[in-house]
């Protein structure tokens, strides 16, 4: 973000990625894939989201082989590719949007090497930053290979959010945590993404491994419910993150319509799930309430 | 197996395993763990024969495996082309193809690094098949991708892995070829990389893998290399190989690249056209290095066979071995180069060159390898007097697809295929 920005963006934070989930706390971050099944319809799953109480939303930016994501995301991005979403489709709907959570691009970083030139970073991350984006997370590059995209995303103002796997520790993971802007995307498990039935319990051990930086920590991959939320936050997670559920939402329903109903009610079961996980960590144990039923 | 890291040449440098412009780690945060183990067993091990492991696996390439392979001079093919053509015979090895170089090397690996379980894909099925032998040699619990478009036209392969005792897993997504067999293969890989080893099957993927599969492949070029002085006297003027992912084409380049006087022909699927069809997201070809341009798939820099937004097409080749829309990325640094003479052979070609050779030299030879073939008809002129030709496999596993695509064509080199019929 440059100097001129965040002196009018109020910032006690040094982006408005940080300051969405550190104001919120305990923040919701919400995944959909554009152009699934249309980018009109994105729009309006967008809005919802954002009406439900999202406080960050990632926006997928479809890529043909996403080596990171389970079936559910995999076949959103086959929709969306089937409908003939492009990246400047994409930045013409990010531009359309208006919403109060920040929006992130989600892609691979092979999508982002071929925008406007040949191999080259910059003209992703220029355009990125005048659609409204505010930052960027990318699956497959891992920090080693991400100076070019760090430094472009410094020029433009834009974070650069790194993925914390069970697998992340030592060395490593002082070295992420201290690159990481916006947040740390804390990956509860090993695999792809997906909605699961539980929450892992590497989620508790990557947190418990995290808790020592000062870093926002927002946790994804099979989180589906209410209280996994509550189970997440609980565990001292500043965040959680939901994009498979949200997407089973979208090719289940009947219409639009009713996905977009179905999608802000979701948000909010969501957010009021690690409201409570929240709420629990300053309350006596004995006096927490009864989790909601789904 | 090359422990001479100086002959590497200048342009791998860093951590990353850099070739030039190309190569690096591009992967899901989840496996960088898993490539720094990797690598760190690699450098142990292979570069310097931590607790004998060379040593071992040379004797079980020998022993094992069938190595050395022969380097043949074929007769009737120098008489058609009036010079003298040596043909490398990894037909010749166990399995029936060079795969089994690396897939050996790999899951002897996965063995000194404790891991418990091998997963691979595989195109053609030649690298399942050596990664399943191996497996079972080995005595490691074995499970091969592959997608089901490759299934169905590789049927004997798909039995010979059943029969070594792997899982076949075949794939539906995409074009479910060989670009889909390795998105799943990684997918498990993400999920269970604690325990497993992936055997990739070609010079590509992240680092370390195409320097390491380069390694356990280089011993072709060596090989050739000593057996072309002791048969004919001096280097040949060229040397040709095919290449999908590149891993026969590295391995058999690797010793010749400092001998400049060696020209280096590495010879791709033309299909049956050059052009890519992006409105379709289709490459009616896998010539790669000919066509492509560079970006990022399945871990590495390389050039790719992709539309102008970076979405990756579909590839073809009569042949399942080369039908793949990236390429290793020391072999595309060497095409950048001007090192390696990047050409391609369309379908036709190299199902005339299948024919040829079965009939000429009584060798039944891969498609893949029959490219090279191909190339050698239309441009013997170009290679000079002294001319080897790597034969990477057999063609037992295509003898399906060759009637079927023979029957649809009016090829010169082919034989009466109706007969097959009554």
């Amino acid at each position: 973000m440059t100097d001129e920005a965040r002196s009018e963006n109020d910032a006690a934070y040094d982006s408005d990625v940080e300051a969405a989930i550190r104001e919120n706390h305990p923040a919701l971050v919400t995944y959909i894939t554009a152009g699934d099944p249309s980018l009109e319809d994105t729009k309006a799953y967008v809005e919802a989201l954002d009406r439900g109480g999202s406080d960050l939303i990632e926006l997928g930016l479809p890529f043909s082989e996403p080596i990171a994501e389970g079936q559910t995301i995999q076949a959103a991005i086959n929709r969306a590719l089937a409908a003939g979403t492009t990246p400047d489709g994409f930045f013409e709907l990010v531009e359309d949007l208006e919403t109060e959570a920040p929006l992130l691009v989600m892609t691979y970083y092979n999508m982002i090497l071929q925008y406007g030139s040949e191999a080259d970073v910059r003209p992703f991350v220029e355009r990125a930053a005048e659609a409204g984006l505010s930052g960027i997370i990318v699956p497959d590059l891992p920090a080693e290979e991400s100076d070019p995209l760090r430094e472009a995303c410094d020029d433009n103002g834009l974070d650069l959010v790194f993925i914390i796997a069970p697998t992340t520790e030592g060395e490593r993971l002082d070295s992420i945590m201290s690159q990481v802007s916006g947040f740390a995307y804390v990956q509860a498990r090993l695999g792809t993404t997906g909605a699961r039935a539980n929450v892992s319990g590497a989620t508790h051990d990557s947190l418990a491994r995290l808790s020592e930086y000062d870093v926002p920590k927002a946790v994804g991959f099979g989180v589906s419910k209410g209280e996994h939320a509550t189970e997440i936050v609980e565990a001292g997670a500043d965040g959680v993150i939901v994009g498979s559920a949200l997407i089973d939402i979208i090719s289940s329903s009947e219409t639009p319509g009713d996905a977009v109903d179905a999608l802000e009610a979701k948000a909010a079961e969501l957010k009021r799930g690690a409201r409570r996980g929240a709420d629990s960590l300053t309350v006596d144990p004995e006096e927490r309430p009864e989790p909601e039923q789904p | 197996m090359s422990t001479e890291r100086e002959r590497d040449g200048e342009y791998e440098s860093g951590r990353t395993g850099s070739f030039g412009d190309y190569g690096g780690q591009y992967v899901p945060e989840a496996l960088m763990p898993a490539l720094q183990e990797l690598e760190d067993a690699y450098e142990r091990y292979v570069l310097e024969n931590e607790d004998g492991f060379l040593d071992e696996f040379r004797e079980r390439m020998r022993d094992f495996g069938g190595r050395p392979t022969p380097l043949q001079r074929a007769d009737r093919l120098s008489e058609r082309y009036d010079r003298e053509i040596y043909l490398k015979r990894e037909d010749l090895l166990h399995g029936g193809a060079h795969k089994l170089n690396n897939a050996l090397g790999q899951v002897l690996l996965a063995k000194y690094m404790g891991k418990e379980r091998i997963i691979a894909e595989t195109g053609a099925g030649q690298h399942g098949t050596a990664t399943a032998m191996a497996a079972a040699h080995l005595d490691m619990p074995c499970e091969i991708y592959m997608g089901r478009t490759d299934v169905n036209r590789q049927r004997p392969n798909v039995y010979r892995m059943r029969m070594n005792g792997a899982e076949v897993n075949p794939v539906e997504a995409g074009s479910a070829t060989l670009k889909e067999a390795i998105n799943e293969t990684m997918r498990d890989w993400a999920t269970t990389v604690e325990r497993t080893h992936y055997v990739i099957g070609s010079v590509v993927g992240p680092h370390p893998f195409p320097q390491m599969v380069r390694d356990f492949q280089a011993v072709i070029g060596e090989e050739i290399r000593d057996q072309i002085q002791e048969q004919a006297g001096r280097l040949p003027d060229s040397v040709v190989a095919c290449a999908g992912g590149g891993s026969n084409t590295m391995g058999t380049f690797h010793a010749f690249v400092p001998d400049e006087a060696v020209d280096l022909y590495a010879v791709e699927a033309g299909g049956s056209s050059l052009e890519i069809d992006e409105d379709a997201g289709l490459a009616p070809n896998s010539a790669t290095l000919s066509t492509g341009t560079d970006g990022v798939l399945h871990g590495a820099m390389t050039k790719l066979l992709q539309g102008g937004d970076g979405q990756i097409v579909e590839s073809h080749s009569v042949s399942a071995g080369l039908d793949y829309a990236g390429v290793g990325p020391e072999l595309s640094h060497l095409v950048e180069t001007g090192r390696v003479t990047p050409t391609n052979v369309d379908d036709d070609a190299a199902l005339n060159g299948f024919h040829r050779l079965s009939r000429l030299e009584g060798i039944i030879p891969a498609l893949e390898s029959s490219h090279a073939l191909g190339y050698l008809e239309e441009e013997h002129d170009e290679l000079g007097d002294l001319v080897v030709v790597n034969v990477s496999g057999r063609g037992d596993k295509d003898l399906e697809t060759v009637l079927e695509e023979t029957e649809k064509r009016e090829l010169e080199a082919a034989p009466d295929v109706e007969v097959f019929d009554q």
